[in-house]
């Protein structure tokens, strides 16, 4: 990995500018890019507990007034608006402001609030698609660019895509490709635009491509000498984007404010520029805790304004938009970024990464009233400071608006300065990067191995043509061979079409500006993924345990099965099928470890659906686990809607068990629970939340998403959305306006598993 | 389900202060329980494991296990076997605070079973509670208290009548449980059940109220408001349910029974 040493720019800034790094400890990261470095010598723990904490300004309180009716006007029309004919980039559009005369921190992503823009680099068909589906129009000429003379990501997948891989994405056994949208899940090194200015990024590239004038230059040479050059030119465009907005960024920022205002301008280019399916923020809360000590100490900030500064950054953070068909809806519900902020941790020195920032940023639920985004993760150590914890749970208990992921288990691999991109996905920043995947359809699988590959919906021959089972009661050695089968196939075509998609996004549709904030070599994963899992492991477990007979129709295929008998079922702390579900897990990831791919990138996959596990569950037919074909699957690790009976202890324990180093993409719980469950007190709440989070993750469980809600204000919400604006509900690694989900969601929301019992 | 020999069997209230656990109730390797609860958060302190022994000799009006009355009932498990699946709780009991609560029925109708359970608990760092009405024989239930980290004391009223109207039997046994665990200092929760018409007698509250300020090692009172939650089981088991027509208390009652424990200097739930 290569961070060039930096020339020194100390001399070329004006003598009377002030050194922006004035009263910071120096060492490794004044020479090199290396914002961990920086964290780690400079900021300050805080093991106290909230009560510094400020409340919203009138100013904030006034411009949140005017973001939120102008959301309350998008919703009413499914978008505000749109720019129907320039291509977005990070200089397309001339800045917007909501109220200049209130906002401490200012960027859109065009010039209007909430009006949302078009990507066509993506694919063109999409955008006109979109663009339709809310009565617009794209532009012509734009629409003649995007198909006779500029090509884009969707034309050349389908130029590459094999027949097999037509049909296994038409089936649905392979689906939510980003083959038609952004791959996303890449989080830009935003801090570093705060912390060293464009000047000098700018200065670290140019090394890099000096450092690339080699002997043989050879294939990946070629590619990366003109990425880096376009992660210059990206660099170039985000400081003009700043000028325009009045601010320098070619030099680091001095001040809290431009501290916050640096990082985010470095964030908005990537959302000018890329619609990507999780467009991440990383961990700037303790970066910028660094900032803001620094002005407390001079007397130039309050916690009043310090507060007023995030309330902001959040403001904005919650105009993200993108321009998406409808039909992602499907995928993935109400209107995500997934603007993933992870909070606290801990140091590989033992120090927690909990600064007064991170009691700042979660107190935004309350200053601002809960929303999904930014997507709050909490890191969650067992070695956290106890207050903070308990903040945590408070948060979770009066928001439902935060997840919870293992620090203590990612750590060891990812190092302290690791983000999470889109909601379990852990990478090291600005060091590692990801090909998104999204995911198959395991429950699937396993219906091909028992029809010969054929798909039990269509008839079509899809899998391979292997003897199907002709008899009349499932033998579970005899289906285990079949599946195993069926699933090294899978993996085969699964790495396969992910090789090409990610060929083509590189080629067509290169994230410039997030790159541009990375090292010049970066870890690249390939992050596959399963849905439909707990489905499997009951399923294996009805046939292992009890008598599942085959119904077929008269073409001879099976679509639906008689189960005789009582077997375990997962979510209930039972080894038997707990063991069965983890054991199809590691054997699918060791199908997708055998598989080449694309830029060497390492494999690893997620147990992980985001709201998607309804269609995915509408596209397959009936399973041997007693679940009826078009019913939803469970989302993510989530045992199977009702049958986690044995309270919500047993289910966190089933859970935690599926191993997470078969699952490094993360394995995705979502854990509804009436507040009364949790004790009888308030405080006997927070502290049993904390209790079942330290246990959770101490049983190396990986994330969690925590919602304290009663199933009758879910229900209040669906007849009288108007009087829920802003209900909040975690699902499956994001949380979403409860309101703004399909109303199939809502009832799959609502017939979820709410443990009455803890 | 319970069988009617059961029902026949109800000893009755008699003046022989205690009374011994049945006879085949005397195993250190295994007893009788009607189910468990892997985790709760209402019975004692953190989250708990929560097993519910079979057998009772209170009848209680309010009672919401009645199907936990018959000590021939529920199901045979052993100790090892409890022990084993209380490990796989063991991180959630930790880090809450939490631990183990037996409870039932009447857990002291088996106290060797009970101290067995207790004591392995120990063994573990798991803590233990006891929720017990104090009835049962004294002598045979002192040997669980050597295991017990906590006893969650039932007093389901003070005044004489009134106890024995609720419960069938008679309150001396359970205060001279209270004032040998006073003696001896032991952790305790005191329980009070509040049904209106049947126990929230101002009397009768502001006896319990005093005599409980008298005893040593009460770190808890909880005003437990009735509910009507096991009704359905009087039902099935075709038990008549004499509270069919009474209300759960408004939080005003509650609070008001919570203020008197209060001013005799108690800390109350």
């Amino acid at each position: 990995m290569v961070s060039t040493p930096i020339r020194n720019t100390a001399s070329t800034a004006a003598p009377n500018r002030l050194d922006p790094w004035q009263g910071f400890t120096s060492g490794e990261w004044t020479n090199t890019i290396d914002v961990r470095d920086f964290i780690q010598r400079n900021y300050a723990p805080y093991v106290d507990d909230a009560t510094f904490l400020a409340p919203a300004t009138d100013r904030t309180q006034a411009l949140w007034q005017q973001v939120s009716d102008l959301m309350k006007q998008e919703r009413a029309h499914g978008i505000l608006a749109v720019d129907t004919k320039v291509p977005s980039s990070i200089t397309a559009h001339a800045p917007g402001y909501v109220d200049q005369s209130l906002e401490q921190i200012v960027g859109l992503q065009t010039d209007q609030p909430l009006k949302r823009a078009i990507m066509p680099n993506g694919g063109v068909r999409v955008v006109q698609k979109s663009l339709e589906a809310y009565d617009y129009q794209l532009d012509a000429g734009t629409q003649e660019i995007f198909t006779q003379y500029r090509k884009t990501h969707n034309d050349g997948v389908f130029d590459a895509y094999t027949q097999e891989m037509r049909l296994a994405r038409h089936s649905g056994i392979i689906t939510g490709l980003p083959d038609a949208y952004g791959r996303g899940r890449i989080i830009g090194d935003y801090r570093r635009v705060a912390l060293y200015g464009c000047d000098r990024l700018v200065a670290d590239k140019r090394e890099q491509l000096t450092s690339l004038e080699v002997d043989a230059i050879t294939e990946t040479v070629i590619q990366q000498r003109e990425e880096i050059s376009e992660q210059i030119r990206a660099l170039g465009e985000l400081q003009a984007m700043a000028a325009s907005y009045g601010c320098d960024i070619s030099q680091p920022a001095l001040t809290a404010q431009e501290a916050v205002q640096w990082t985010y301008f470095g964030y908005l280019g990537a959302v000018k520029e890329q619609n990507g399916a999780a467009m991440s923020l990383g961990r700037i809360s303790t970066f910028l805790d660094i900032y803001i000590e620094r002005d407390l100490a001079a007397g130039t900030l309050t916690e009043a304004t310090a507060q007023e500064l995030i309330d902001h950054l959040v403001i904005k953070l919650r105009m993200v938009r993108f321009l998406r068909h409808p039909d992602y809806n499907q995928l993935f519900s109400g209107d995500p970024v997934w603007v993933t902020e992870c909070i606290g941790g801990v140091g590989e020195d033992g120090r927690p990464l909990v600064t007064k920032n991170s009691f700042r940023v979660l107190q935004t639920l309350y200053n601002l009233g809960p929303a999904p985004e930014p997507n709050l993760t909490v890191l969650w150590s067992e070695q956290l400071p106890l207050p903070f914890k308990r903040f945590c749970a408070k948060t979770s208990i009066d928001t439902s608006a935060i997840q919870y992921e293992n620090d203590d288990l990612m750590r060891p691999l990812y190092g302290d300065d690791y983000g999470i991109a889109c909601c379990v996905s852990a990478m090291r920043i600005g060091k590692q990067m990801q090909f998104f995947g999204a995911r198959v359809n395991l429950a699937k699988a396993l219906l091909y191995a028992i029809n010969g590959g054929k798909d039990e919906k269509s008839g079509k021959q899809v899998g391979p043509a292997i003897a199907p089972i002709t008899g009349d009661v499932l033998n579970y050695d005899e289906v285990m061979a079949k599946f195993s089968e069926m699933m090294a196939w899978l993996a085969k075509t699964y790495v396969n079409t992910l090789n090409v998609i990610h060929y083509m996004h590189d080629k067509y549709s290169y994230e410039r500006i997030e790159m541009a904030l990375h090292d010049r070599d970066v870890y690249r994963t390939m992050a596959c993924g399963i849905a439909g899992l707990s489905v499997v492991g009951d399923a294996l477990s009805a046939i292992k345990y009890a008598q599942v007979k085959v119904l077929r129709n008269e073409d001879g295929l099976a679509v639906d099965y008689d189960i005789e008998g009582d077997f375990p079922v997962f979510g209930n702390n039972d080894d038997r099928v707990d063991s069965l579900t983890a054991g199809v897990m590691e054997q699918f990831m060791n199908l997708i470890r055998q598989r080449p791919t694309y830029r060497q990138a390492v494999p690893t996959q997620s147990i992980l659906t985001i709201t998607s596990n309804v269609v995915y569950g509408k596209k397959t037919g009936s399973t041997p686990d007693g679940r009826k074909a078009g019913e939803p699957f469970a989302p993510g690790a989530n045992p199977m809607h009702g049958r986690d009976t044995h309270g919500a202890i047993a289910a966190c324990a089933s859970v935690a068990k599926l191993p997470y180093e078969h699952a490094q993409d993360g394995i995705s719980y979502t854990f509804s629970i009436l507040p009364g469950t949790l004790g009888k007190t308030a405080p006997a709440q927070v502290d049993n939340l904390v209790g079942v989070l330290d246990a959770y993750f101490h049983d190396t469980g990986h994330h969690i998403n925590i919602n304290a809600l009663n199933r009758e204000t879910l229900l209040e919400a669906m007849e009288h959305p108007e009087n829920f604006p802003q209900l909040t509900i975690r699902v499956s690694g994001y949380a979403v306006n409860f309101i703004k989900l399909t109303r199939e969601q809502q009832l799959d929301v609502i017939s979820r598993t709410f443990h009455e019992r803890i | 389900m319970p069988r009617p020999s059961a029902i026949t069997a109800m000893p009755s209230p008699s003046p022989v202060p205690h009374h011994s656990p049945l006879p085949d109730l005397h195993s250190t390797h295994q007893g009788r329980i009607h189910s468990v609860e892997t985790s709760s958060a209402v019975d004692g302190p953190g989250l708990r494991y929560v097993i519910f022994t079979q057998g009772c000799l209170l009848r209680c009006q309010y009672c919401h296990n009645p199907d936990t009355r018959d000590p021939l009932g529920g199901k045979v498990v052993t100790v090892d076997e409890l022990i084993e699946d209380i490990q796989h709780y063991q991180s959630y009991l930790t880090y809450s605070g939490g631990g183990v609560t037996v409870t039932g029925g009447e857990p002291l109708l088996q106290p060797e079973f009970v101290r067995e359970i207790f004591r392995r608990c120990r063994s573990l760092n798991i803590h233990t509670a006891l929720d017990t009405s104090g009835f049962p024989d004294f002598e045979a239930s002192k040997p669980v208290l050597d295991y017990a980290d906590l006893v969650l004391l039932d007093i389901k009223s003070f005044d004489p009548e009134i106890y024995h109207r609720v419960t069938n039997v008679a309150i001396a046994p359970t205060l001279h449980f209270a004032r040998h665990l006073s003696a001896t200092q032991h952790p305790m929760w005191l329980r009070f059940v509040l049904v209106p018409g049947l126990t929230d007698d101002r009397a009768n509250v502001e006896g319990l109220a005093q005599f409980v300020a008298t005893l040593q090692g009460v770190k808890k009172v909880e005003v437990l408001p009735f509910h009507k939650m096991g009704e359905y089981k009087w039902k099935e088991l075709g038990l008549p349910y004499l509270l069919e027509n009474t209300d759960p208390p408004t939080a005003e009652q509650i609070e008001s029974v919570k203020t008197i424990f209060r001013s005799c200097g108690l800390s109350v739930e």
